[in-house]
């Protein structure tokens, strides 16, 4: 019960900070919205992929595991910001199990990551973009909270390792980036080069990607049950990594 | 029983040794203060009573709970008004002190009747519902107070409650602490305003490099010092060294202190005392320029145990403050 409290309290903290940051969401959604908007229609009209008869409707799950990276990803790091503006002590000499309080943290970063993931897939419906089925896209939202607790623990993992904003700005251009290139978000992933193609397989991203296209489109790589099983894993890893290195935070 | 008890704990980091063997002691009820300079170990002193830094060595007792072996005990007890900031900006008065209340596990109607009485205390109940990013220094500082008093802790700890607030406001959260005091919660606070500690505190440890140099009541660590202190100035600064070593063999005299161009006496009847030294300092052809005489402060007291004033940080100092933030 406990327990849950805690969990509840974190991701509370989590919602009201989202409500009031309006301004900050459509930050964040602007950079997978050019994507959509921009990249989609361009390359859609003037390249044609192998395999892929509609672009845009190929891109939007990559699109859709981009947002829900950035956002997860961004919200787990934000236990930084916690530290630099000195929220972090008063969670810290409440107590409560630290574990929980990064379960929490978690839940509430990867609702926010949900809810502009949500937001990407009903504006790429506006676009044009026909879904397979209307539980593919229920389905499609569990995937989602799937990818962004993986990359969330990654983040608080990252966080709780990291002492300064410098430190910030190489998770995003070192870490973000080449995560979301290599997952297929962009292109297909059958017949790249060898070198190219190792590097897909071992980004978790992939198997998030091609769960969302397996779920929205009807099409995959991969079986979605591999693809499931894979984020699940990496989701549990990172997250029991991220939870016991924010446990062992110590302040002075 | 003794709300907390400690008996050698000690902090090293690195080579530097941050607390030293502290062993002190406060009752219920009681204003206990920590007075020492920046870097002096205060604040490490008051983490590791708050379990969130890990003693080297020694032990730490809460209520009791041991700070190491039980955490969650003593977490439970405490409340934490800290030195930085640690509010969430972004979200209301109300709802920081909410999620406090959550954190500790209280009850809905327990927390709102809470709520509303710590917001009273303090004087924030009509900015309640403001983001604390729109708030002042002070006021910030307030709202902390309340919400580490949110969840009636047995102990209050306060590092360094009025630092960097203008004295008006200063007085204010003076009054508060006052007012809690009186009211039965047993607080530590850490200050290097001499006048705070002198002010609020029943007992004081001064800290100095890590160690307790000298506990007790603000009355008797003055009135250890045995007597009151008179102040001279001399037109021509080459003629202090002279002055202070004709000084040193007068019989009255029972210390002699130099700092700033200003020889400092702890004589044991300053009235009677003043007359004999400036004949002494006419004999040796010396122009005093001003005297001054006044009743011990905790400030003499401090230069007395550590030989410097707490104002007078020196570059070791600063060194060993910034080598502890890198940590």
């Amino acid at each position: 019960m406990k327990a849950l409290q805690v969990i509840y309290t974190l991701w509370l903290r989590e919602m009201l900070r989202f409500m009031r940051s309006r301004s900050r969401m459509i930050g964040a959604i602007s950079m997978p919205l050019m994507f959509l908007i921009i990249l989609g229609p361009a390359f859609g009209s003037s390249l044609q992929f192998r395999g892929i008869p509609n672009y845009l409707d190929f891109l939007t799950p990559g699109i859709i595991g981009m947002t829900v990276l950035f956002a997860s990803m961004m919200g787990g790091v934000s236990i930084i910001w916690d530290r630099e503006f000195g929220f972090l002590k008063e969670i810290l000499v409440a107590p409560v199990n630290r574990f929980f309080v990064a379960l929490g943290k978690a839940i509430g970063g990867v609702t926010t990551a949900m809810i502009q993931g949500v937001l990407m897939m009903v504006i790429a419906g506006m676009m044009g973009v026909q879904y397979a089925s209307f539980y593919g896209a229920l389905l499609s939202i569990a995937v989602m909270f799937l990818i962004g607790l993986g990359f969330i623990g990654l983040g608080i993992a990252l966080a709780s390792k990291i002492e300064s904003h410098e430190g910030f700005q190489m998770v995003i251009s070192f870490l973000m980036l080449p995560i979301f290139f290599l997952s297929g978000a962009l292109f297909p992933i059958e017949g790249l080069p060898t070198w190219l193609e190792y590097l897909v397989y071992v980004d978790p991203l992939t198997y998030g990607v091609d769960a969302l296209r397996a779920c929205l489109l009807g099409t995959s790589t991969f079986p979605l049950t591999l693809n499931l099983f894979i984020i699940t894993g990496f989701a549990m890893i990172t997250i029991s990594i991220g939870a016991h290195l924010f446990d062992k935070t110590a302040i002075s | 029983m003794n709300v907390i008890e400690t008996d050698g704990l000690t902090k090293v980091f690195g080579d530097l040794v941050a607390v030293d063997h502290a062993s002190i002691s406060v009752e219920k009820g009681e204003l206990f203060g920590l007075l020492g300079p920046n870097g002096a170990g205060k604040t490490t002193l008051i983490s590791m009573l708050s379990t969130t830094l890990p003693p080297t060595s020694g032990v730490a007792r809460v209520y009791g709970f041991d700070v190491l072996r039980e955490p969650s005990s003593v977490r439970a007890s405490i409340g934490v008004v800290f030195q930085e900031h640690s509010l969430d900006d972004r979200l209301t008065a109300r709802e920081n002190l909410d999620l406090h209340g959550r954190l500790y596990g209280m009850e809905k109607a327990l927390r709102r009747k809470r709520m509303d009485e710590v917001l009273e205390l303090v004087e924030l109940s009509d900015r309640a519902n403001d983001l604390v990013k729109t708030y002042s220094g002070g006021m910030m500082r307030r709202l902390e107070i309340a919400r580490g008093l949110m969840h009636h802790p047995k102990v209050l700890f306060l590092d360094e409650p009025t630092l960097g607030l203008d004295p008006q406001t200063r007085v204010h959260i003076w009054d508060y602490i006052k007012k809690l005091n009186e009211e039965g919660v047993t607080m530590i606070l850490t200050t290097h305003y001499m006048d705070e500690a002198d002010h609020l505190c029943d007992r004081i440890a001064i800290i100095d490099h890590g160690n307790i140099v000298a506990l007790d009541t603000p009355e008797n660590l003055k009135a250890k010092i045995r007597g009151d202190i008179i102040s001279l100035e001399v037109g021509d600064g080459h003629q202090m060294e002279p002055l202070k070593q004709s000084m040193i063999k007068e019989d009255f005299v029972r210390d002699v202190s130099l700092r700033n161009n200003t020889l400092r006496l702890t004589v044991q009847n300053g009235e009677r005392s003043i007359p004999p030294i400036l004949s002494i300092a006419a004999q040796s052809g010396i122009k005093i320029q001003s005297v001054s005489l006044r009743k011990p402060t905790l400030d003499d007291v401090f230069i007395h145990h550590t030989g410097r004033a707490i104002r007078e940080e020196s570059a070791s100092l600063m060194d060993r403050i910034k080598r502890r933030r890198r940590r």
